[in-house]
């Protein structure tokens, strides 16, 4: 009664006066901050009618309709430098899925050892790649694999192996493994630690029965950690599907170099290339809209896919 | 596990185990050694690449020579004054707003939790995202760095532990008539450390590394930051300018080599710094963001 007599209050008061209306007011500066910076660039979408060039202004005058499309989709160079992008993306992406079970692995072995302080360090030190920036992993490249100034060309020449530093990274051949290799290097450690989380959240009782019963260390892991862990590598597979044609721009972008262009340019890389760096915005507006889209539906295919499996959706 | 002296088969597993992770752990780390002993060996022996495992004429004048450089100099300003300032205001206002869509009463609270929350998921592309930023005139402008007040993914995490504080404190606050601005910073910001701790860490370290905002927005160099700076020395090899010093006399900088070795422990050390200090609350984040994200 009384709670339904305050409601009633509540309804009389004009909406200016209502407590959750002032609590709005307070967040409003905030939601029109984020209305401007992150949904009004979909307003932009429109330019791929529009004959677009970085800087000029859009008027009705430069209408092109699906111009844009023609032009991009009927030149054979460019659909085969698209054909080329779409089968780097797809190729990295598909490596970063079938590299998931590794840091599981990782963490599985480095929590069999039994030297504490050992297996700190290890998790600790692992993790720091982490946290450095994509252009500084290329700043570490550069200290290893650097003709002049990487390590491994130094070692080579002092000890007479070779005349002249070889320049790996400018190297055309295997560009998706050695990606795939430093992505490993990046966040291997980092991302054990999810797993090392679930593997001390599993029952220890489950341990010592099946120790009790005669199993071997291999057989406990198989049968009780491996398992305990299904359900992590699950959302990780679920994560890494939605996220399939963002390979992401840094990564790709700081190690691209002339030689290696056709194989490490992803659809995100494209984009920038053609866009920013260079002259063809319009077939980067296409590319990247089509790509958000694909993006988008990956996404909801994902969780519908994870809802099904598991009950539970993962975003 | 029960304690007991290792057998034949368990040396057989943990030796090679070990090692193999002996080797990957001096992979992870022995980069940033060899850039540290050859940032601080004699700058000749580094040039004609002579520092391989250990230093050798010790000195540290090189990270006071590369803040004369000005690019650098300059850069270390823009990369302090960006992550200060913007962990700041981001970590203040996420969680003010994470506290505000946490009040069951907000007026359309479902619409505007949502509304946030989208922001997470909504890739809109580089192309329009860099002409919206282009006509809100946040390119070649320091704002642009630090306007990004509302993190959502923060936002997801503060949300969630404030709605798990008890309801009590903030309710009696409110009989007694505080406003809702009094009683976040009087009650709720001193109850969510924990969680402002591992956001802000998180904070910290993305403005720290971001690179490509600089990249596509910034073309005016004052506005360059330290990791941009570090891929550009990194991709060709630039002039080293003589600098002058006080009195007129010209100092001779240290070869490109030794500058191109700085700036990456420049770039590495804080992260190195504050890593091991923080590391349980990065690894809090990252639970945190899987039972919930």
């Amino acid at each position: 009664m009384a709670e339904a007599a305050s409601r009633l209050a509540k309804k009389k008061l004009p909406l200016y006066k209502q407590r959750g209306f002032r609590l709005f007011l307070l967040i409003l500066p905030f939601v029109l901050l984020v209305l401007a910076l992150n949904y009004f660039p979909l307003y932009h979408w429109k330019n791929v009618f529009y004959r677009y060039k970085p800087g000029l202004t859009m008027t009705s005058e430069h209408f092109v309709g699906f111009g844009n499309f023609v032009n991009l989709f009927t030149n054979k160079y460019q659909v085969e430098e698209l054909v080329a992008v779409l089968t780097n993306t797809l190729a990295l992406s598909g490596l970063n899925i079938l590299a998931l079970p590794i840091p599981m692995a990782f963490a599985i072995l480095l929590s069999e050892l039994r030297m504490k302080r050992f297996r700190k360090s290890v998790q600790t030190l692992t993790t720091i790649p982490n946290f450095i920036s994509w252009a500084m992993v290329y700043a570490v490249a550069y200290t290893i694999f650097s003709p002049g100034d990487g390590f491994l060309n130094r070692l080579l020449t002092s000890v007479g192996a070779i005349d002249k530093g070889i320049d790996f990274l400018a190297s055309p051949n295997h560009v998706w493994l050695v990606q795939m290799a430093w992505n490993l290097w990046k966040s291997l450690g980092w991302n054990a630690i999810m797993y090392f989380a679930s593997i001390s959240s599993i029952d220890s009782e489950l341990y010592e029965a099946a120790q009790a019963d005669g199993a071997g260390r291999f057989a406990r892991i198989w049968h009780i950690t491996i398992p305990g862990l299904m359900p992590t590598l699950f959302v990780m597979f679920v994560l890494n599907i939605s996220n399939f044609v963002n390979y992401g721009l840094e990564q790709p972008l700081v190690f691209q170099n002339v030689f290696n262009l056709k194989r490490i340019q992803t659809l995100d890389l494209y984009v920038y290339n053609q866009g920013i760096a260079g002259f063809s915005a319009a077939n980067a507006m296409i590319v990247g809209v089509f790509k958000s889209i694909v993006s988008v539906a990956l996404m909801v295919c994902a969780n519908s896919f994870s809802k099904l499996i598991r009950k539970e959706s993962v975003i | 596990m029960k304690k007991h002296r290792m057998s034949a088969s368990d040396i057989a597993f943990e030796v090679p185990v070990a090692l193999f992770f002996g080797l990957f752990t001096l992979l992870c780390i022995f980069p940033f050694y060899y850039m540290l002993i050859n940032s601080i060996s004699g700058n000749d022996l580094v040039k004609t690449g002579q520092i391989l495992f250990f230093p050798r004429e010790i000195h540290f004048k090189n990270y006071l020579d590369i803040f004369k450089l000005k690019d650098i100099g300059n850069a270390t300003l823009v990369t302090l004054s960006r992550t200060l300032i913007g962990t700041f205001t981001c970590v203040l206002c996420t969680t003010f707003v994470a506290y505000i869509l946490s009040k069951k009463e907000l007026w359309l609270g479902r619409l505007w939790r949502r509304f946030f929350v989208v922001t997470l998921y909504l890739n809109v592309g580089l192309i329009p995202w860099y002409i919206n930023m282009q006509s809100l005139g946040l390119t070649n402008n320091f704002l642009a760095y630090v306007i990004g007040v509302v993190n959502p993914y923060n936002m997801v995490l503060a949300k969630t532990y404030i709605e798990s504080l008890p309801q009590s404190l903030s309710e009696s606050a409110e009989i007694d008539g505080a406003g809702p601005l009094k009683v976040f910073f009087r009650i709720i910001l001193p109850l969510s450390k924990p969680i402002i701790a591992t956001t802000a860490v998180f904070t910290a370290v993305l403005q720290w590394n971001s690179f490509t905002d600089t990249l596509i927005l910034m073309q005016d160099s004052k506005l360059y930051t330290l990791q941009f700076i570090l891929w550009r020395y990194l991709q060709s090899a630039p002039k080293v300018p003589p600098v002058m010093g006080p009195g007129g006399t010209v100092y001779i900088m240290p070869s490109i080599t030794s500058i191109k070795m700085t700036i990456s422990m420049v770039v590495t050390l804080p992260i190195m710094f504050v890593y091991p200090f923080f590391q349980r609350y990065f690894v809090k984040g990252i639970m945190l963001g899987a039972i919930k994200g």
